[in-house]
């Protein structure tokens, strides 16, 4: 490390202002507090501050992904392999599914950071690492045989129109890997969509073996053909189709339990989701006209990706509310739509993305009427103290 | 007046009237009107030249109009005159498209007949026409409707290309080969949203290009 540290203290003065690259200061800084903690200290006043910055949050969701990725590597190879037939072992099931992820996220970074480096050198902003969690989220949430330009182009769509058009980390909206989702979903549904994607190989015509589909449960139950479901415990542990990181809700739960150890998720957010899926799920049951809107509430929460929107993508800080009332409201939404959209539309088989990206919307609506309504609750005691004092 | 009354055809000030809507006073990136057809009718190039055509026509005419009975109208009155100018030459436009471009007025359908609400016309004939001689007010309709096109011909030009994979209906994707390497045509450049976000994003190279056009924090 002390070699490290010298290296780059030699380095600073080119890089700093009057230096021959000091245009690049952002680059190096951003390079330099990804292995060493910033040593900048405030010179005029006091901040208390966290020892939990945004370089050390966005390392815990990584954290958290991490069992959802090296679970989604595994469901890959064992898909594949079951789709062609051959049984095969655990270790040989991971390396070729982790070897099919490896581009994708590949993909992903290096078009996104890319694009992150030019727009802090034109904006003269340092780097941040805002990048870093929807790097790996975006792939999580494709399917396996997305082609890699697709992926590149949704990328760059999700960083500039998603992020740097409303100012950059922090600043965004939506979350920006729903709106690379939302983005392919939109402009090529044949490679978002179906039963051939989500397995490898399939969409190249690869011989697939009588009785394996390919169909997601969740395409089962928009045919109406929710008695040919896996069995609830096969869907909770993931060994079933789907995009790369959503099928585990097994994975997302261990995902989720470091997020809301660590405070970087917020719990609330996440028990609201869910508290919506079992409201809508059992509102479903009452009026049930059909086999889907039959299906008792909890199924709901191992199909498809409910569970990792409501873990990953509805936890984002950024696009959530803010408020503690808000946020409640605001992942109850999201739950009720999640399940509306799914049973209810015929045009759309999952809902959660759908249901995410719009209360990311209304959050800010949310945030502001949770406020004015405590101002006036505020006001209100105030005017009762002040009548009391009268009397 | 009699300064003004010898004034050349095409003053500078004339030629202005002309050239600034094309860009810095431009009616869909500046003004922001006309925002809703620009978003209809753009999916092709073919129809977005005939919508800008027949703007520019109903716009240029309904300005000559009206400017040349401005001193005539009553003030309370005076919208609903000009809607019935408006509304007069849309339906001339209309029935022409639709005797001479049968087909291309059935892509547009109700857009045409929707010019009548277009804010661009109404907008000029309130701010211009209703304060200035007939000939300026021609150039002024002339130019907005000429700025008006150019963004919707842009828009249309990109749209097309990636939506569809053609200009102006030669196949230019398929002629390049590019769908043999595995491209494909993005079906989000057809969806409405997407010329939303392209007129969003020539409004944003405008303004950072010109400086002056950006509104005051």
């Amino acid at each position: 490390m002390d070699f490290l540290r010298k290296k780059i203290d030699q380095l600073k003065p080119h890089f700093s202002a009057g230096g021959r690259f000091s245009r690049f200061q952002s680059v190096f800084e951003g390079l330099e507090t990804f292995i060493f903690v910033p040593n900048t200290v405030t010179f005029k006043g006091s901040h208390v501050r966290d020892h939990l910055d945004l370089k050390r949050t966005m390392t815990m969701v990584i954290l958290a992904l991490l069992p959802v990725f090296l679970f989604g590597a595994y469901n890959i190879g064992l898909q594949h392999f079951r789709s062609l037939g051959v049984e095969t072992g655990m270790m040989e099931n991971f390396w070729f599914g982790f070897l099919k992820i490896l581009p994708l996220v590949v993909v992903s970074y290096g078009v996104g950071l890319g694009i992150e480096f030019i727009a802090a050198q034109i904006r003269g902003h340092e780097i941040n690492e805002g990048f870093l969690v929807t790097g790996l989220l975006i792939p999580l949430i494709m399917p396996i045989d997305i082609p890699l330009w697709m992926l590149a182009i949704a990328t760059a769509f999700a960083v500039i129109i998603g992020k740097e058009v409303f100012g950059g980390t922090g600043m965004n909206v939506f979350n920006p890997a729903l709106v690379a989702r939302a983005f392919l979903f939109f402009a090529y549904p044949a490679w978002m969509t179906g039963d051939k994607v989500w397995t490898e190989g399939l969409t190249n015509g690869a011989k697939i073996v009588d009785g394996f589909s390919g169909a997601t449960p969740l395409a089962l139950c928009a045919a109406g053909e929710s008695t040919k479901l896996p069995s609830f415990l096969e869907m909770f542990i993931g060994t079933i189709p789907g995009s790369i990181g959503e099928t585990s809700t097994l994975a997302i739960l261990i995902g989720a339990l470091i997020l809301v150890v660590t405070g970087v998720g917020s719990w609330k957010i996440i028990v609201s989701v869910f508290a919506g899926g079992l409201g809508m799920g059992l509102l479903l049951n009452a009026f049930a006209v059909n086999a889907y809107m039959e299906l008792p509430f909890y199924y709901h929460y191992v199909m498809g990706s409910f569970a990792f929107g409501a873990v990953f993508m509805a936890t984002d800080p950024v696009s959530a509310s803010q408020t503690e009332t808000g946020k409640w409201i605001y992942g109850f939404l999201i739950g009720v739509l999640s399940v509306l959209i799914r049973v209810v539309n015929p045009a759309y088989p999952e809902g959660v993305m759908l249901a995410i990206l719009l209360m990311n919307m209304f959050a800010p609506l949310i945030d502001y009427y949770v406020v004015q309504s405590n101002i006036n609750r505020r006001i209100k005691r105030g005017k009762v103290a002040l009548n009391k004092q009268k009397v | 007046m009699s300064e003004k009354e010898k004034e050349p055809l095409l003053s500078a000030k004339n030629i202005k009237l002309f050239t600034a809507p094309l860009g810095n006073d431009n009616p869909i990136t500046v003004q922001v009107l006309g925002i809703c057809s620009a978003l209809a009718v753009t999916v092709k190039l073919e129809p977005a030249l005939v919508m800008a055509l027949s703007v520019t026509i109903v716009v240029a005419v309904s300005n000559v109009v009206i400017s040349a009975m401005r001193n005539y109208i009553p003030d309370r009155i005076r919208i609903i005159v000009q809607l019935v100018v408006i509304a007069t030459m849309v339906i001339l436009v209309d029935q022409f498209l639709k005797a001479y471009a049968f087909d291309v007025s059935k892509q547009l359908s109700v857009f045409v007949g929707l010019i009548i609400t277009n804010c661009i016309l109404m907008g000029r004939l309130e701010a211009f026409a209703m304060a200035n001689k007939p000939w300026p007010s021609f150039i002024d309709g002339l130019g907005n409707g000429a700025g008006y096109g150019i963004i919707l011909v842009v828009v249309a030009f990109f749209r097309e290309l990636l939506g569809s994979g053609t200009v102006y209906g030669f196949p230019v994707m398929e002629k390049l080969g590019l769908y043999k390497i595995g491209y494909e045509n993005n079906g989000m450049m057809i969806l409405p949203p997407m010329a939303l976000i392209a007129v969003g994003l020539i409004i944003w190279f405008q303004r950072s290009r010109n400086k002056n056009l950006v509104e005051k924090k």
